[in-house]
């Protein structure tokens, strides 16, 4: 069947949903907006569906490689006859799957917030908001165009501000949502500088085009991309660094990653859908639309692997500290968020070599349910006990059977136990790691194990441990509540046994994966040590964990205060740019600038005060200073006029 | 007739002139002003018409010039009249020292 006729009706439906509900939701359907919201995006999910359907089992695939398919484009913006900016809908395998993600993850956060928000103030507010972000990240994922997705990109920039700071009486919100917003601004200043150098040396925007004329070695423009240097490094890398970084911002990557654990001021489910589907794997997903240029560009492959290796590592430690349950979720992020990266920065290009970009893809698919899984029953504990911090919690899942269960799915998920989805993604993902980078792969190794132990510190925390003060406990949560963290677990426990290859790879042929049990003894063993020791530490009440914490000592208060980072960025910003830069400007400002215009306004009122007085309303003074100024020029033209 | 130098009327029609600009300036009283500028526009017709006579003798232009003065001047006279009646109605008083509010 022909896209065209519906494939621009996913994105546009949550459009259209966002402006009834913003523009007329809190008046007329106070109580419906729920529910139109949901229907609208159910609508949009199964035409996602059945587009995944049409594109991967029925005409995609034109001998045994997935086409790509440009059902819509509309010229939008022309600046030359070369560069333009349009607006089209690009379908190929990751962008067809992005659909799906995205799509189904916000069905299933929109049903649970209606039982999660309901009761709140600014409830049709709030659906509008997420039919936004919705909108937005669609847009992004089906973008043919580098400045469409830089466009899409800003939108779901503001939508992330919008619901971050949804509740925005709290000041401690507001602040989270600044500060969401000024660090992926500023990230995205690189990414806006790497589309031009990108557009300007490939001629083009489209995307298509730009990847065929710089992957072609004997095109002009890969040849001036290339060759042109500045300050010592070639343009190609200074783009794909600059565009990566761009990503790195989104995607909450080391040095970027501060306004991520800030970010869990919003309301839960919105932070199901910012970590599992829409905003963060943004970053993920433009290095995979952009992948054929970093593979020709190693230098910037390398930047990937490594910013990713380092996030991963680095938040997985800093997940197994803190208190906060969503902060924790929020690190966790990070670190599988990481994982992607390096799995792409450890990836060649085509065949066997194209393993790290299938796994990417793999483990970005997994993620998003069982992520979205964990911060939904997150919502559900929150919603219960009315606080984010583990020492209220423990024993919960006597009152929250469902919960539990879905949790419980969630966290071995994530932790690589077989035969769950969260296996096999990462099995693909070390596997690439392995056969490209030892030190990757050994990192990427202890890094699984951190992640088993702190997901189940939060899981035993939470649901055993002592036995919390339940204040009057209600029921567990409504239907609506409860039906996605069903649906989700299903989802996260039967995912993995996609054939992902199949449809996903760097060359778009089959990647046919060797599962090695063998090779799989390793990463699973680190696994099961993470969970049992965390059982160990945390299963019931017994000081073990402070005793270890202690002995740490100043380790674990480090990664507790998250490395120092957000400090260090506050004396960046605080005592260097704002004493060095800040204030000298503020000076020129004040003293120069304004200065240069008081004086004038001073100068003039001065002389006006002087000459006032010869405006005196005297109709004789008047007489008088016209008869001297006629007996002046009388006196002029008669003897001084030659 | 002939036996009056044309500088004795010129010197009467400055003093005229000077007298018509004392009287301009020192006087507050707006009709006086108003004749004190009449002096001086008769000064001024004084000018034209001895100019005409003694230099040229057979042309005209200079006591045209005189009666378009004239008219004018009733003219002005007749404006003039009309300030002062309002500036009494107004300020009830037409002295211009109290007219000074159109200032800086």
């Amino acid at each position: 069947m022909n896209y065209s006729s519906y494939i621009a009706l996913i994105p546009l439906l949550p459009l259209a949903s966002f402006v009834l509900l913003g523009l007329f939701g809190r008046k007329y359907f106070k109580n419906f907006s729920g529910i139109i919201g949901c229907a609208v995006l159910l609508v949009s999910t199964v035409l996602a569906l059945y587009a995944a359907y049409n594109y991967f089992f029925v005409n995609g695939k034109v001998n045994g490689v997935y086409q790509t398919i440009i059902p819509i484009k509309y010229v939008w913006l022309v600046f030359s006859e070369k560069a333009s900016i349009d607006m089209g809908i690009i379908l190929d395998p990751i962008s067809v799957m992005m659909l799906v993600i995205v799509t189904f993850v916000s069905l299933m956060v929109h049903i649970f917030s209606i039982g999660y928000m309901k009761g709140e103030e600014r409830f049709s507010t709030y659906y509008s908001f997420l039919s936004l972000f919705t909108f937005s990240m669609l847009g992004l994922v089906v973008a043919s165009n580098l400045f469409q997705i830089y466009i899409f990109w800003e939108l779901v920039g503001v939508s992330s501000y919008l619901l971050i700071g949804f509740y925005y009486d709290r000041p401690s919100a507001v602040a989270a949502s600044k500060k969401a917003f000024i660090v992926t601004r500023f990230a995205d200043l690189g990414f806006l500088i790497g589309v031009l150098i990108l557009g300007f040396q490939a001629e083009t925007l489209d995307f298509n085009t730009m990847i065929q004329r710089l992957t072609d070695t004997s095109s002009p423009q890969l040849l001036a991309i290339a060759s042109t240097s500045f300050l010592g490094i070639s343009l190609l890398t200074w783009a794909l660094t600059l565009v990566f970084i761009g990503g790195a911002g989104k995607s909450a990557m080391f040095p970027l990653h501060i306004w991520l654990p800030d970010a869990m001021e919003g309301p839960t489910p919105v932070s199901a859908l910012i970590h599992a589907a829409t905003m963060v794997v943004a970053g993920v997903y433009l290095v995979a639309r952009l992948f054929p240029l970093f593979h020709i560009n190693q230098a910037s492959l390398t930047v990937v692997t490594f910013v990713g290796l380092l996030s991963a590592f680095l938040a997985a430690i800093i997940a197994c500290t803190q208190t906060d349950i969503k902060r924790v979720l929020a690190y966790s992020t990070m670190s599988q968020i990481g994982y992607m990266m390096f799995a792409l920065g450890v990836s060649g290009y085509g065949g066997e070599f194209g393993l790290g970009y299938t796994a990417s893809m793999f483990h970005l698919f997994t993620h998003a349910f069982f992520k979205s899984l964990l911060f939904l029953g997150a919502g559900v504990v929150i919603h219960f006990i009315h606080s984010n911090e583990m020492k209220d919690m423990g024993g919960l899942r006597k009152y929250l059977p469902v919960a539990n269960w879905t949790f419980l799915i969630a966290c071995l998920a994530i932790a690589g136990i077989p035969p769950l989805s969260g296996f096999f993604s990462k099995e693909e993902i070390l596997l690439a790691a392995y056969q490209s980078n030892k030190l990757v792969y050994g990192v990427a190794l202890f890094t699984s194990g951190l992640t088993a132990f702190y997901m189940f510190r939060l899981y035993f925390s939470i649901f055993w441990n002592k036995n919390a003060e339940v204040h009057n406990p209600h029921g567990e949560a409504s239907f609506s509540m409860k039906m996605p963290l069903i649906i989700l677990a299903v989802c996260s426990a039967l995912a993995g046994f996609i054939p992902f290859g199949k449809y996903i790879s760097s060359d778009r042929t089959v990647l046919e994966s060797h599962f090695d049990p063998m090779f799989s003894i390793a990463p699973v063993a680190f696994g099961a040590i993470g969970i049992l020791l965390a059982t160990w530490m945390y299963k019931n009440e017994n000081g073990k964990s402070e005793r270890v914490s202690q002995t740490l000592g100043g380790f674990y208060k480090a990664a507790y205060k998250k490395f120092y980072i957000d400090e260090a960025y506050l004396f960046i910003t605080k005592k260097i740019i704002f004493n060095l830069i800040g204030k000298p400007a503020s000076w020129i400002d004040r003293n120069i600038v304004d200065g240069t215009m008081n004086g004038i306004a001073w100068t003039t009122g001065r002389i006006s005060t002087l000459i006032k007085g010869v405006q005196s309303g005297r109709v004789q003074s008047y007489a008088l200073y016209f008869f001297g100024g006629i007996v002046c020029l009388v006196i002029i033209f008669l003897y001084l006029w030659k | 007739m002939s036996d009056v130098p044309m500088s004795h009327i010129l010197f009467v029609s400055t003093a005229l002139f000077f007298i018509g600009m004392y009287g301009l300036f020192t006087r507050r009283n707006m009709i006086t002003m108003l004749m004190a500028i009449e002096l001086i526009l008769n000064s001024v017709n004084i000018n034209f018409v001895v100019f005409n006579k003694y230099l040229y003798p057979d042309k005209l232009d200079g006591i045209f010039f005189t009666i378009f003065i004239i008219t004018i001047a009733a003219a002005e006279a007749a404006v003039a009249i009309a300030i002062i009646i309002n500036l009494y109605r107004s300020h009830r008083s037409i002295d211009v020292e109290n007219a000074s509010e159109m200032k800086y």
